[in-house]
């Protein structure tokens, strides 16, 4: 990760961002000193399995953490902006502007009772200001873009007439309407199958491409994570365990539990002689962690220190650190 | 029953679902809408084998799998299980079949009862079906459960105390408890995270040896499928359009869909540059295209293949149980069975 050039030239830049959640006994930590950075026309992935805080804290990044959740520490800037102190207008003015947003669940987000045309004149008159035949017309212009066919037709349709990927490839087609600097996309093929969450990663791209968007991708899938993005976050339990550009981090993963999840991934190859490895133990509870490193207790290298060790990225690799001091050392 | 009979054999299993009619529509006489959901589905089982159903959202993966326990009623064809017919079955002899036939569901959240602690939740079907005596049960559960990786001492915990990982393996143990012949397993993993799955994928295949169980097997993601199922049987919009060992069909994919499938799998190694391997999204199942119901979206196809349905061919002249039903993949198969047809007839 390029935490050595912190913030210059960047449009997003994350420090220490820490979002609590209270609970019986006391705070529980979604988040836990999370760094990142993006510039424009990059993607950079967070990838954990459930529980490990990545969607709150991409929500974190527009105001959205869910109540009675807060960002406790920690400093986000817009092209230098501090959005943490920002009013609630000053974000709420940036929200689906120049920073927008698509979710897992595009049936969640489309209003059921209203056309899609309804929905997306509505938002372009109010995002981006246009009259309504203007907004009409580049809503016909963003769904032929994102690859709806026949367009003008499709505007008459409600939600649940249409496919979840065609539902998805409309809200697509709504973030990109104000053309964002930044797009963050929280599990956005999840729900789709897998033919077509090929399509619209290959989508994400090509608009990327052409409007040099920086993307801030969310996904439990090392593979779409590796596909799409230039560089990885590797959260656990709140944590960031290893963070760097995605070659690095795929090809020679540093943490052990990076590692364990490559390993624990099924495999297309029915010969191979290497069967998916589990990671032993339980899931991290929040309420319970252990001392030190959270990945601890079900870590194989697992030693005495590992209760007493601080849970950084290593300063080693500036541009590729693993918060683990014993196993994976540079070279 | 002899070593080659099947243990579940599915043939012309067809299902479709109308939509309720709105009043509107009644008044101007517009047919429901109807969902193809099974179309003349063939599948046979061996005892001790694993087969392994691969669709996306519509294909009637979960649908096959309810049709043959009876959950739905299939509109025709014929579902036999160890030589007996179920789709017949009266309501006792119905019982009987489901024991012998258990189903784990993805959402172990839904599948356990909230109110029951654990122990209970597996030893109350085991009294029921009568596999053991008023005052054996709770040892029995116990051990099905540290079978499962469930530590007895919490038996008398309820469901939601346990992590999604956890609850599977008991839902596990809670459908081994009636001794089944064969499990059917409906997305079972696609619910848990991926550290987890492996785990279950191991405790499955433990099970299944120490158990002797046969297993259907049923995922979105080829990937999940290919170390447990030693066939595969990939299904697209209520039909299966190619099955076969499970090494042949990913080696040797002969059905465009198939292809697609694996092509689109996203990988670690390396970002790749290409294109999507198919353009469209899958057709609804309320409308299913003409001829070969892939032929909107495939990269081969041919003109007939808007006509014509292809029927399942084999790949292999000379046998192995490897079909495809394409027109473009399948003709070597087709000429090689004509030259072997012409060599016969030599002889």
């Amino acid at each position: 990760m390029s935490a050595a050039a912190a913030g210059a030239g960047e449009l997003l830049s994350v420090r220490g961002l820490t979002i609590g959640f209270p609970a019986a006994g006391g705070l529980l930590l979604a988040a836990d000193r999370i760094d990142f950075d993006v510039g424009a026309g990059r993607t950079v992935g967070l990838v954990g399995e459930s529980g490990c805080g990545k969607s709150v804290t991409l929500r974190s990044l527009l105001g959205l953490v869910p109540y009675p959740g807060d960002v406790l520490a920690g400093e986000i800037r817009w092209r230098g902006e501090d959005l943490l102190s920002a009013s609630a207008q000053r974000q709420a003015a940036l929200r689906g502007t120049e920073i927008s947003m698509i979710f897992q669940d595009p049936t969640a987000c489309l209003n059921p009772v209203f056309t899609v045309g309804n929905q997306m004149v509505e938002t372009l008159r109010r995002r981006a200001g246009l009259g309504k035949r203007a907004a009409r017309e580049r809503a016909v212009e963003l769904l032929d873009r994102v690859g709806l066919p026949s367009p003008e037709k499709r505007l008459a349709a409600y939600p649940h007439e249409l496919s979840g990927g065609m539902r998805q490839r409309v809200m697509i087609a709504l973030s990109i309407a104000t053309r964002p600097r930044l797009l963050l996309a929280d599990e956005p093929t999840t729900a789709l199958d897998v033919t077509t969450q090929e399509q619209i990663l290959a989508l994400l791209k090509e608009l990327q491409a052409e409007e040099g968007m920086a993307i801030v991708l969310v996904s439990h899938d090392l593979g779409v994570i590796s596909e799409t993005c230039d560089e990885v976050v590797v959260m656990y339990a709140g944590r960031m365990l290893e963070a760097g550009f995605d070659r690095e981090v795929m090809r020679a993963p540093r943490h052990p539990y990076t590692r364990g999840l490559i390993e624990a991934m099924p495999s297309l190859e029915v010969s191979d002689e290497k069967p998916p490895v589990p990671i032993p133990g339980q899931p991290p509870n929040l309420a319970a962690l252990p001392p030190g490193c959270p990945f601890q207790p079900r870590c194989e290298f697992a030693r005495a220190e590992c209760e007493q060790i601080p849970v950084v990225l290593d300063a080693a690799l500036a541009e590729h650190g693993s918060a683990c001091p014993f196993v994976g050392a540079p070279v | 029953m002899s070593a080659g009979a099947p243990l579940l054999e599915v043939s012309g299993l067809r299902k479709r679902f109308a939509e309720k009619r709105s009043i509107a529509d009644g008044v101007r006489r517009r047919p429901p809408a109807v969902l193809t959901a099974l179309d003349h589905v063939d599948v046979t089982v061996r005892p001790g084998e694993t087969l392994g159903v691969v669709g996306e959202s519509g294909s009637g993966k979960s649908t096959l799998a309810r049709c043959i326990l009876r959950l739905h009623e299939p509109d025709g064809g014929s579902v036999r299980f160890d030589g007996r017919d179920v789709l017949g079955a009266s309501a006792g002899e119905l019982r009987e079949l489901r024991r012998e036939m258990q189903m784990v569901y993805q959402d172990p959240y839904s599948s356990l009862n909230p109110r029951l602690r654990i122990g209970s939740a597996v030893a109350e079907p085991a009294l029921v079906h009568g596999i053991v005596e008023r005052g054996e049960e709770v040892e029995y559960a116990a051990e099905l459960l540290e079978r499962v990786g469930i530590r007895r001492e919490s038996m008398r915990r309820f469901p939601h105390e346990f992590s999604g990982g956890q609850r599977q393996r008991i839902a596990i143990a809670r459908s081994l408890a009636v001794r089944p012949k064969l499990l059917i397993a409906d997305e079972a993993l696609s619910a848990l995270d991926v550290s987890i799955q492996a785990q279950l994928l191991g405790l499955l295949e433990e099970i299944r040896r120490d158990f002797g169980l046969t297993i259907v097997f049923i995922a979105h993601q080829l990937a999940v499928i290919s170390r447990l199922a030693d066939r595969v049987a990939i299904m697209y919009l209520g039909k299966i359009v190619e099955t076969g060992a499970t090494a042949d069909v990913f080696a040797n994919p002969r059905h465009p869909y198939t292809r697609a499938l694996l092509e689109a799998h996203p990988r670690i190694d390396g970002t790749r540059v290409r294109k999507p391997a198919v353009r469209t999204d899958s057709p609804s199942p309320y409308a299913i295209p003409s001829g070969c119901r892939f032929h909107p979206r495939c990269p081969l196809a041919e003109e007939r293949c808007a006509r014509e349905e292809p029927a399942a061919t084999p790949v292999d002249p000379v046998g192995g149980g490897h079909y495809s039903a394409c027109h473009v993949l399948a003709p070597a198969a087709a000429e090689g069975a004509r030259a072997r047809d012409a060599s016969a007839g030599a002889a």
